[in-house]
């Protein structure tokens, strides 16, 4: 199973569509081909994250100082990332637009996938964070466009979930 | 032994123009308590963080010279912030880590960097970091101050410093508000710069 080359740069385009000039990310495979394109690009400034924690403060002080930001991560990254999302994005008001790849759902052939995979929804729900599934290539521009607005107006975060359908070649 | 609140009163006078983010506890309190100005901004949870959002706002606002005053326990649970700021080195950042040795806001546990176990200064140099000072007096406090803010370069200091904290806790500030109006503040700056 490969990684959707056409649907990476549509998603990258959706991206830059949305006026977004700075990512905060952690290189996952499902990921790889997008930020290969964010790195290329020199109106984006992409920032690589050792632990996706470190990137909710980062995208915190993206926020203060006014820029346009948003956060690539995997689902496993978005549990690691936790505290902060709670103790520094919900506690202050502050919009964090996640990009999340969402390993471990239908179709994971992965075993070491799958607990995360199974527990994001719920968490998310858990969290209070509006979340939606990217599955087509004609709608995620659009919904990476309106997760960015939605999480300023709300002063919230915000998932939007890249599912397999999406981000991975079709058979 | 020097103590925090000494330290953090001799570098107050450089901090009305710069936006600074500190940790929580006596750290926060004891700047709030030298006179609140909305550039500053108290992380009152979320530990380990303080460095990553001043990276964050070095990265985004290159005029600004951004000021973090960080802790052992915090830099502890965030270590890979240290090789996060120097692979990227913002040269607008200050990154002052107090080491008292000691979780002090919650009951005054040991930390790692109690007895020289741990060296944090040393960590940072391994992480990349090339200017990065170790200090346990206020004059050497004060000159590596002096010097991080005239360099131009990422600075780190690790200052020693004894565990003690304030005698009380509490500001006349809500979370939300603190962020509001620091992001205004900034705002403003900006404005004007353009201007």
């Amino acid at each position: 199973m490969s990684v959707s080359y056409e649907n990476s740069k549509v998603v990258f385009q959706g991206i830059k569509d949305a006026g977004i000039t700075s990512l905060s990310a952690l290189p996952e495979t499902w990921l790889g081909l997008l930020l290969q394109q964010a790195e290329r690009d020199p109106d984006v400034r992409l920032i690589q994250v050792a632990r996706e924690e470190e990137a909710i403060g980062i995208a915190a002080g993206a926020y203060f100082a006014g820029e346009r930001h948003v956060l690539l991560m995997q689902n496993h990254g978005l549990l690691a990332a936790i505290n902060g999302i709670v103790s520094l994005a919900l506690l202050y008001g502050i919009p964090l637009c996640m990009l999340v790849a969402l390993r471990g759902h239908w179709g994971e052939p992965y075993p070491w996938h799958t607990r995360g995979g199974i527990v994001t929804e719920p968490v998310l729900r858990a969290l209070g964070i509006p979340f939606e599934y990217a599955r087509n290539p004609h709608d995620v521009g659009r919904q990476i466009r309106e997760a960015y607005t939605f999480s300023q107006s709300s002063l919230s975060p915000v998932a939007l979930l890249l599912t397999r359908e999406l981000m991975e070649e079709a058979l | 032994m020097v103590t925090r609140a000494e330290c953090i009163a001799m570098l107050y006078p450089e901090l009305h123009d710069k936006p600074v983010v500190t940790i929580m506890g006596a750290c926060a309190q004891e700047l709030y308590d030298l006179g609140h100005r909305d550039n500053f901004f108290y992380l009152q949870h979320a530990m380990g963080l303080a460095s990553s959002i001043g990276l964050g706002l070095a990265m985004h606002l290159p005029h600004e010279q951004i000021v973090v005053l960080d802790g052992d326990g915090s830099v502890l649970m965030n270590l890979g912030t240290l090789a996060t700021l120097a692979r990227y080195r913002p040269r607008n950042l200050v990154h002052v880590i107090f080491d008292n040795g000691s979780l002090l806001s919650t009951g005054g546990f040991d930390s790692h960097t109690t007895s020289g176990i741990t060296n944090l200064a040393a960590i940072a140099r391994g992480a990349g970091i090339e200017h990065v000072a170790a200090v346990d007096s206020v004059v050497d406090f004060g000159e590596a101050a002096i010097d991080a803010f005239g360099r131009n370069d990422l600075s780190v200091i690790v200052a020693k410093v004894s565990a003690v904290g304030p005698n009380h806790y509490g500001m006349d500030l809500q979370l939300p508000e603190n962020g509001f109006r620091f992001k205004r503040w900034i705002a403003g700056r900006k404005a004007a710069e353009v201007q």
